[in-house]
């Protein structure tokens, strides 16, 4: 049974490709490298652009956490120095927010799933992190098309190109592909993802999220403050590591300094 | 160590344990009245910039080895742990995997210069020979550092590297078509079918024990030097005390200056471009599922590994991978030369340079995926690292034995001091 269902599938594989071949199209093309941004945590002074942070946070939880997880990030790095700058009665709410799977207590009486079989949830607290939108892998690519939404928490550390890249792919959409490009079904054109058929759809557009602070929404905003957002849930102690550096090679120069005028006047009749 | 010991016991105690265990004594004749050639340069400073990154390593790792975890299933968890929640976790984990870089940067520039000297002549081809040993340690060493964080790149190069040992199964077919001899090595490595979290197991437990093993080779190493004491960018033996000076404060001065300078692109690299050096593949946890599209090791084995693929035969590519490192134990006895600095050997300083330069060029083309063109000459990258590896063979096997049978060696000077001083060295 098995192995007719491999064979048939096999078959069908073989089939698209001479099918694909015989229409003299393809389907996979070279991605284009990411476009030219310059970013607020860029540079050895470079620090993160605490309201841009802000907004990309909104930006991740109206529109991307949709489908895309952020399983590293806790709720208490919110309020943490080098972060978006939430307070910690912000960040208290914001997870209060989100329903976080309980543990056995006496309120629930040990038992983690209700009388319809549901697991039984608590308001998030500050040492929680972020839930997850779906259970499990099988959960998430039967509501995707059978593609995976991979975790943000390190996007921007896993992708050649970093910060760069994400934003390319965000504001890639909507481009019309070239002659004889195939986008293959439930997929998408973005000429900046390897083989430039993606199967997330375009995901910002225009208001798709309402600033509070009154930055118009565009489609650039959007993605650029959510692209600042995850560079930081990619690398929160950024700020503290450029400050620490600064000082360590602070001191190494003047420490070097030194050491020279002491090798040149313990050396200076050796020459 | 060289000529008789000039410690004298100050105190009551030390003259007490002097004659019970004369480990001052020693620390007094190896580092501070070590009778070291007055004209060693900025290259010689490696030796002491090697012992320092050893140290960064093995207190870096033990304190990242407190909070890893080294289980295929909470590996990478627990490093992503380490950059977020552990204090100073970030600074910790930066300077560990960056300082296997600048020790194996490094490491190549104390190699190219005992090349460039002819430091590996009689009477130090053990000195050589024990370097040559810390140097394939330390390759092992890193290699199964590289795999603990257990992203992709961790998984697929183990997958890679561990594999070439399955061929040696070719060698043992031709006894045999039923001895699987490689195969059986490799499940040996892996504890499992393939790699898993035996084999991460194992990896954790050896990266921790190589790090000694490295540093009581790295006594032996020093040990070996003290006997004959340093080779020099002259190359001449060293013919009475006005050829030297105290290593203590001559050289421990030059040798923290340099360090200290050494840092400082170390530190712009820890603190600035942390993952300069690394493959974002990393940051994707390890899945066997998924290969990625370019396995690459680290940049300080991309020549070996451009060897490896520029030949067709997978066996050949092993041993040709292999055997470059292997030739290195060979090198004082294949350099037939009697002059050690490449000071004095015109035509061996060009080949010398040239290899310097094959060997950067391996390292490129190891970088690149296999299919590619020489910066899009048409010139297949697979048939310049055949050239490259070619030549990498043939500057020991060729040039180092029959050069010195037709190159005119410039003359060498009597002695350091008068090359050093010149005329001052008569007053």
């Amino acid at each position: 049974m098995r192995i007719a269902l491999g064979a048939s599938l096999g078959l069908a594989a073989f089939l698209g490709l001479t099918f694909a071949a015989l229409a003299d199209t393809v389907t996979t093309l070279p991605a284009l490298p990411p476009k030219d941004v310059s970013w607020s945590f860029d540079g050895p002074f470079g620090h993160y652009d605490r309201a841009a942070l802000q907004r990309g946070f909104q930006v991740y939880k109206e529109v991307c956490s949709a489908c895309h997880s952020l399983n590293r990030v806790a709720f208490h790095t919110l309020d943490e120095p080098g972060g978006p700058g939430f307070t910690e009665a912000q960040a208290k709410a914001i997870a209060a927010g989100y329903k976080i799977p309980d543990e056995p207590n006496d309120q629930n009486k040990g038992q983690l799933y209700d009388s319809s079989g549901n697991r039984v949830t608590r308001a998030g607290t500050i040492a929680d992190y972020f839930p997850p939108p779906f259970p499990n892998e099988p959960a998430a690519r039967a509501a995707n098309n059978g593609a995976l939404p991979p975790d943000l928490s390190i996007i921007e550390k896993a992708r050649a190109g970093g910060a760069s890249y994400v934003f390319s792919i965000l504001t890639g959409f909507g481009q019309t592909p070239p002659a004889g490009f195939t986008v293959l079904a439930n997929k998408y054109y973005n000429p900046y993802f390897d083989g430039r058929n993606i199967s997330m759809p375009p995901p910002l557009t225009d208001g798709s999220v309402t600033f509070s602070d009154g930055t118009k929404a565009t489609v650039e905003q959007e993605a650029q403050d959510v692209v600042t957002f995850l560079a930081w849930a990619g690398e929160p102690k950024m700020e503290e590591r450029k400050r620490l550096g600064f000082g360590v090679i602070a001191f190494l120069l003047v420490f070097s300094g030194l050491l020279y005028l002491s090798y040149r006047k313990i050396w200076h009749d050796k020459h | 160590m060289s000529g008789p010991s000039t410690y004298e016991p100050q105190s009551g105690f030390t003259r007490w344990l002097d004659t019970r265990l004369p480990i001052l004594r020693l620390a007094h004749d190896t580092m501070t009245t070590f009778p070291t050639p007055r004209n060693l340069n900025f290259w010689y400073a490696f030796g002491a910039i090697l012992t320092a990154m050893l140290g960064i390593q093995i207190v870096t790792g033990i304190v990242l080895a407190m909070h890893y975890v080294p289980n295929s299933t909470m590996a990478f968890d627990s490093v992503e742990n380490i950059m977020r929640d552990v204090n100073y976790g970030w600074l910790l984990r930066y300077m560990h995997a960056n300082g296997a870089s600048f020790f194996f940067l490094a490491v190549y520039v104390h190699i190219f210069r005992g090349l460039y000297y002819g430091s590996y002549k009689a009477p130090r081809e053990v000195l050589w020979i024990l370097g040559v040993i810390i140097y394939v340690l330390m390759i092992i060493t890193a290699f199964m550092g590289y795999v603990l964080p257990w992203g992709q790149m961790s998984f697929w190069a183990a997958t890679v590297i561990t594999n070439l040992f399955s061929s040696f199964d070719q060698l043992s077919h031709l006894v045999n078509p039923h001895w699987n001899v490689g195969t059986t090595i490799a499940y040996w490595i892996w504890g499992d079918f393939g790699v898993s979290n035996a084999t991460l197991n194992r990896f954790f437990s050896l990266h921790n024990l190589l790090p000694f093993v490295i540093a009581g080779v790295v006594g032996l190493h020093i040990w070996a030097l003290h006997v004959p004491g340093n080779n020099n960018p002259l190359g001449i033996d060293v013919k009475g005390p006005q050829d030297t000076v105290p290593f203590h404060p001559y050289y421990t001065v030059k040798d923290l200056w340099i360090l200290s300078m050494f840092l400082i692109v170390y530190a712009v690299v820890v603190f600035y471009l942390p993952d300069i050096l690394g493959n974002p593949d990393n940051y994707t946890p390890a899945n066997p599922l998924v290969t990625p599209p370019d396995i690459v090791p680290d940049w300080y084995l991309l020549p070996f590994y451009a060897m490896l693929r520029s030949i067709p035969q997978k066996l050949f590519g092993v041993l040709t991978l292999f055997g470059a490192l292997a030739i290195l134990v060979f090198i004082p006895w294949l350099d037939r030369s009697y002059v050690r600095s490449a000071r004095f050997r015109p035509v061996f300083k060009i080949f010398f340079w040239v290899f310097v330069v094959n060997a950067l060029l391996l390292g490129y083309l190891g970088s690149q995926s296999v299919d590619a063109t020489f910066f899009g000459t048409g010139i297949p990258d697979v048939l310049l690292a055949r050239c490259a590896t070619a030549y990498y063979y043939a500057f020991f096997l060729l040039i180092m034995p029959f050069l010195p049978l037709f190159e005119t060696t410039r003359p060498l000077p009597a002695t350091i001091a008068t090359a050093v001083l010149g005329n001052k060295a008569a007053e």
